[in-house]
């Protein structure tokens, strides 16, 4: 077993009184893939957003527990929400790029926080979006809004987005949730690619998606989690009861 | 276990398994027939048992239909996913058997010219052996991974009687050199009946692969138990 | 399974639907063509002014009693607006001392209401004949109303324009600008992006809705209690008015800032604030230009209705007569919607005309104005 890049003990979180997450302990690995899986309203997303505090901006939001991104405690008081987020980043259900060019798109969060000067940011734009695989498609049009990009492009100019800020871990939300078979698989395969350099995880409910991209699973149901493992066991032979009959589709 | 959210689903699965059943019954029939038509040496019998085999060979064939529908339809997981994979390999060992039996029957029909003047302990083999396919068909249709473990675990006995048989033909044949061909006969049905009850293993170790997702294929009785008992396997 | 019988009478039900919106429109359709058919029709005999062409003597005593200066069967003819300038213009050209000169006179408000045969006109019958007479020789004439554009009010109907209104309601409306944009933009975004959830800001929020609901003319009693009473802003003045106006539009431009920044989808937030950025940048980099447009819209649409609001600047005392255009907004002045209304209470028939031109000006201000505001939406739009 590798180390762990993300630890969580003990999580517990609430939205006023309703207890959304009731203890999760769960480790994810550094420069694997983590799907999250379960069905809607198990609190998968919700710890997702836990994992770079984007809980924080929801009202009567309230979290209890450890989150330790190596080692260190991103709830700690003296964390800096900004550079927490950019260390973990963050990719989006619907593709979200802003109304401007492709490069200010990328170009916009390395400004923001100073982490290039004018010089380097054409090498940095190039870099994210070779990463995120969609250079050769926009090479020529990167002063071109980025919303006229397909859903697929535009997904994957929110990677190289997240890319762009130099992130360890990177969180995503049903990436592919909005778009059609082709260009999910060409994110999955961005995926695969991008693993051997982040710490990525996913909350899917494309059961076959979780299969066929992550090296672990982890099953959530009403806010607890139910069972962590190795994608192919958890596909093949899952030890709890309720991850065998939701993912054989026997739920409710 | 709960139902799946899509029922048509259920009734593929329900008649998959029926069909593996029916199958089994066949299969089940005609190793008995076959068996009993050597030691009776009787001709007709042999014949009927070599004909139905086109029965078997039909089911397996709308197994596997039924099976190729369900992988691309329903794209199963879990325990439907070890399900179809084990009932996948089954299917085979069960038309395999069917195979076997229909070269005893044929042997029945080799030996009519110069009949055999002992059996030795062919019928009792036969029964074993037969017990052993129908265990395994059992614990499949119960999803009894203890009665498949039984099959495993007797599976040895069979293979020392086949010894004992084979040695004795072997006397035999040095003995009377005009019994050569019915001892052969008789060795090779013995054979045949050995490997109908490894096929009986194996469909037993498919039940436990799907009821447990262990695979025990290719280890010890020891070690089987002690991979069900939930310890780790040993590496080695 | 539907019969077809109860497919037909839904399709009739559906038509019968159509048609009574149909109607609903054309009606008020025709309200609206008959508006603008009267108030036009009104209007343009306002654009035009007749002028005499007099004989007018430069002479000492035209210094004390500018009558004198044109022969008496003329002066209940041409307007005092044009003898009263003569002694400032024999002061600024000595040479015409002495001369007699042909020149074109603004003709008094009933030899202009005659000749455009309106009932009602006041001309006395002994100068009927005469002005006939002028007119047949040429003597008098029709020529554009430049001094509708170019004067303020005036008692002399002829000699009263919309400028100092204009003016007025220009100087009003940039105070009304200048405090209610940046306060009322301030406060949505606070509220909108900013404020927490509780007690207090939601009793905020409910305040400031039912503000927008509140009849106008209180926002005058409370321009005068606070800006005149207390602050001592002048009476009449610009900066009363305009304050008293920021005051109204106010919760107009608030509610429209925070319609404008909550339809900016959620989606570029949580992009901005997945990449780090602070509170203030979502706002400022993201937020605020894609809600610019419509943030324009409905200020513009707020200022358009404060322009062409009356009720609370009579409470403030802008309802007053100003013939000179405001020179500073300390000055006492008047608004358009006022100045139409002082003319309407007018007696005078050659008011009546230039009320109607005077709602026009409005009219075309305020049609301006939203023009405006949806060429700038269109123009600042951005599609995602």
């Amino acid at each position: 077993m590798s180390k762990a890049k993300i630890s969580v003990s003990n999580l517990k979180l609430w939205y006023g009184n309703n207890e959304a997450l009731h203890g999760i302990d769960v480790e994810f690995q550094a420069k694997k893939v983590t799907a999250l899986i379960g069905p809607s309203g198990c609190g998968k997303s919700t710890l997702l957003r836990c994992l770079n505090r984007m809980n924080d901006r929801i009202v009567g939001c309230r979290v209890d527990g450890n989150v330790l991104l190596d080692g260190n405690d991103i709830y700690a008081p003296d964390v800096d929400v900004v550079e927490l987020r950019t260390n973990v980043g963050m990719v989006f259900q619907k593709p979200n790029p802003f109304p401007k060019s492709i490069y200010e798109n990328i170009v916009y969060a390395p400004q923001i926080h100073g982490m290039v000067d004018k010089t380097g940011m054409d090498e940095l734009v190039e870099t994210s979006l070779r990463k995120a695989s969609i250079w050769d498609e926009v090479k020529d049009k990167l002063h071109e809004p980025g919303t006229a990009l397909s859903g697929g492009q535009q997904q994957r100019l929110c990677i190289a987005r997240t890319i762009a800020v130099k992130p360890d871990v990177i969180l995503m939300d049903e990436p592919c949730s909005a778009l059609d078979p082709i260009a999910t698989a060409k994110i999955e395969e961005l995926i695969d690619e991008l693993k051997s350099e982040y710490t990525i995880i996913m909350v899917t409910h494309n059961m076959q998606q979780a299969a066929r991209v992550s090296d672990h699973t982890a099953f959530f149901y009403m806010g607890d989690l139910i069972e962590f493992g190795n994608t192919s066991d958890i596909f093949t032979k899952p030890q709890q009861q309720q991850t065998e009959d939701y993912i054989t589709g026997r739920f409710g | 276990m709960q139902q799946h959210t899509m029922k048509r689903f259920d009734e593929e699965l329900d008649t998959l398994r029926e069909l593996i059943l029916a199958m089994g019954g066949l299969v089940e029939r005609a190793v008995g027939n076959a068996v009993k038509s050597m030691v009776e040496q009787n001709e007709k019998l042999a014949k009927k048992t070599i004909k139905r085999d086109r029965a078997i060979n039909a089911l397996e064939v709308q197994c596997d239909e039924i099976i190729r529908d369900i992988l691309v339809r329903r794209q199963p997981a879990a325990g439907d996913l070890r399900f179809i994979m084990g009932v996948n390999k089954l299917v085979t060992d069960i038309e395999r058997m069917g195979d076997l039996a229909i070269g005893i029957a044929k042997g029945t029909i080799y030996s009519l010219e110069n009949p055999p003047r002992v059996f030795s302990n062919l019928d009792i083999m036969g029964e074993k052996v037969l017990r052993q396919v129908d265990r395994a068909l059992e614990a499949f249709s119960r999803g009894d991974t203890e009665l498949a473990m039984t099959v495993i675990e007797k599976d040895d006995g069979i293979d020392s009687l086949y010894k004992r048989m084979y040695r004795e033909m072997l006397t035999y044949m040095m003995e009377d050199p005009h019994s050569i061909s019915s001892s052969i006969i008789l060795s090779n049905v013995a054979k045949n009946l050995e490997r109908i009850s490894d096929h009986a293993t194996n469909i037993a170790e498919m039940v436990i692969y799907i009821e447990q997702g262990h695979d025990i294929r290719h280890v010890d009785h020891e070690a089987a138990a002690r991979i069900l008992a939930g310890e780790e396997p040993e590496d080695d | 399974m539907s019969s077809p019988s109860n497919l037909k009478r839904r399709y009739r039900a559906d038509k019968r639907f159509k048609l009574y919106g149909i109607a609903a429109i054309a009606f008020s359709l025709c309200f609206l063509t008959f508006f603008f058919v009267d108030i036009i029709g009104k209007a343009i005999p306002a654009f035009e002014q007749a002028y005499i062409q007099v004989p007018v003597t430069y002479n000492e005593a035209l210094k004390s009693n500018y009558n004198k200066a044109i022969p008496k069967a003329y002066r209940r003819l041409v307007s005092k607006a044009f003898l009263r300038t003569l002694p400032q213009k024999l002061e600024a050209h000595p040479e015409l001392l002495g001369t007699t000169q042909p020149e074109w006179a603004l003709a008094n408000h009933r030899v202009d209401q005659f000749l455009k045969q309106h009932e009602g006109h006041g001309l006395k019958k002994k100068y009927r004949s005469k002005v006939e007479q002028l007119y047949q020789e040429d003597k008098i004439e029709f020529r554009f109303n430049a001094n509708f554009f170019s004067r303020g009010d005036s008692k002399m109907a002829e000699n009263a324009g919309v400028l100092a209104a204009v003016m007025g309601s220009v100087l009003v409306l940039l105070i009304t600008i200048l405090v209610a944009v940046p306060i009322g933009v301030m406060t949505a975004i606070y509220l909108e992006e900013f404020a927490p959830d509780n007690k207090f800001t939601q009793a905020i929020e409910v305040n400031i809705n039912n503000l927008a609901a509140i009849p106008s003319i209180l926002y005058g009693l409370l321009g005068l209690a606070i800006f005149i009473n207390v602050m001592g802003v002048p009476r009449s003045s610009a900066l009363a008015g305009g304050l008293t106006l920021a005051l109204m539009t106010l919760p107009v431009i608030i509610i429209s800032t925070r319609a404008a920044l909550r339809s900016v989808p959620q989606s570029i937030r949580d992009a901005a604030y997945g990449l780090g950025a602070s509170n203030l940048q979502v706002v400022m980099h993201h937020v605020l230009p894609l809600a610019f447009p419509g943030i324009l819209t409905g200020s513009i649409i707020g200022l358009a209705q404060a322009m062409g609001e009356t009720a609370p600047l009579l409470i403030v005392g802008m309802m007053a007569y100003i013939p000179e255009a405001p020179s500073s907004i300390l000055n006492a002045a008047t608004v358009l919607p006022a100045q139409v209304y002082t003319w309407s209470s007018e007696s005078m028939r050659a008011f009546e005309e230039r009320t109607a031109a005077g709602i026009l000006v409005l009219l075309v201000v305020l049609l301006s104005l939203n023009a405006l505001a949806v060429y700038l939406r269109k123009r600042f739009e951005v599609r995602w």
